[in-house]
C-alpha cells in the first residue's frame, strides 16, 4: 500500500498498519511528535489503535527543544 | 491596504503567546508594532542573564517575571495592543480557559515536552483553530533552513524542524528571532483573512 507522510509517498507491506506500526517500520524512535492522520491528531495512546491504510495522509510533526 | 488599514483590522483580534521566552517575547514585539488587539500571554519564568543573548529584555530587568517585564516593554512602543500576562505554568487544565478567547494560538515554548503538551491539547479542544508551532531553530547560520509548513487544518510549524538546542548548538538571537518573526508574520497573514 502507499501513503503519503508529510506530503511525500511511502509504501508499506499489506494493506493496513497502525500508526506505531509505521513509526517502528520507519525507525522513528524521536519521542516527542505530532501526528495527523487525514487531518485528525493521534493521541499517543492511540497510535496501537489507528489504523493507516492505502491512500491515507499522515503528517507528522517532531518537537525539538529550543526556543 | 495600507498600514493604518491593515492595523485597523488586526486591532480586532486576539492571539494568544504560550510562553515568553525567546520566540514569545519577539513574535508579540512583532504583533504588537503591528497593531494586534489583544495579545494573550501566559508563562511562570524570570529572567536570567542567560535570556538576555535573544529574548526581549533588558538587562536591569533579570529577576523580574517575564510576563511583568514583557507588558513593560511592549507598553513602551506605544501601539493600542492591549496585553493581558498570565505568571502562570500552563497546563491541560488552564489553557482551556486563558486561551479560550484567542482567534489564533501561537506554541512559544523552549522545551520540546512543554510543546507537545500544548499542541495535544489545544488540538482536542479546538479542532482547526489555527495553531502556529516552532520547532528547530538552534545554532546560527543556515537562514535558508528555516521556513513555514502547512500541516492541514491549520496546523502550521516554524523553523528546520531538525536542530534540537545543546551546549555546542546554542539558541541565538538570529534565528530564534527570525522563527519568531516567522510566526507573527504567518499569525498576520491569517488573520488577514479572517473577517
Amino acid at each position: 500500500m502507499v501513503i503519503t507522510l508529510n506530503n511525500r509517498q511511502e509504501e508499506f507491506d499489506g494493506d493496513s498498519i497502525t500508526v506505531q506500526e509505521m513509526l517502528d517500520a520507519k525507525r522513528f524512535t524521536f519521542r516527542m511528535r505530532i501526528v495527523k492522520v487525514n487531518g485528525r491528531f493521534i493521541r499517543k495512546e492511540e497510535y496501537i489503535t489507528q489504523v493507516i491504510k492505502d491512500g491515507d495522509e499522515v503528517q507528522m510533526l517532531y518537537l525539538m527543544s529550543g526556543g | 491596504m495600507n498600514f493604518t488599514d491593515i492595523s485597523n483590522h488586526l486591532g480586532r483580534f486576539t492571539v494568544g503567546i504560550a510562553g515568553a521566552g525567546g520566540l514569545g517575547s519577539n513574535c508579540a514585539l512583532a504583533l504588537a508594532r503591528s497593531g494586534i488587539g489583544r495579545l494573550v500571554i501566559a508563562d511562570f519564568d524570570v529572567i536570567d542573564r542567560s535570556n538576555l543573548n535573544r529574548q526581549f529584555y533588558f538587562a536591569d530587568q533579570v529577576g523580574m517575571k517575564k510576563t511583568e517585564a514583557l507588558r513593560m516593554n511592549l507598553d513602551r512602543i506605544g501601539s493600542n495592543t492591549r496585553v493581558d500576562a498570565f505568571n502562570i505554568m500552563l497546563n491541560p487544565g488552564n489553557i482551556s480557559t486563558i486561551f479560550k478567547d484567542c482567534q489564533i494560538i501561537i506554541e512559544a515554548f523552549d522545551r520540546a515536552d512543554m510543546k507537545e503538551m500544548l499542541a495535544e491539547t489545544v488540538l482536542t479542544l479546538w479542532p482547526g483553530r489555527p495553531l502556529i508551532m516552532g520547532s528547530g531553530m538552534a545554532g546560527y547560520g543556515m537562514s535558508e533552513t528555516l521556513k513555514v509548513r502547512d500541516l492541514g487544518d491549520n496546523l502550521y510549524v516554524c523553523g528546520d524542524e531538525q536542530t534540537e538546542i545543546s551546549d555546542d548548538l546554542p539558541p541565538m538571537a538570529p534565528r530564534v528571532g527570525i522563527v519568531a518573526s516567522m510566526q507573527a508574520n504567518l499569525a498576520i497573514e491569517l488573520l488577514m483573512k479572517m473577517e
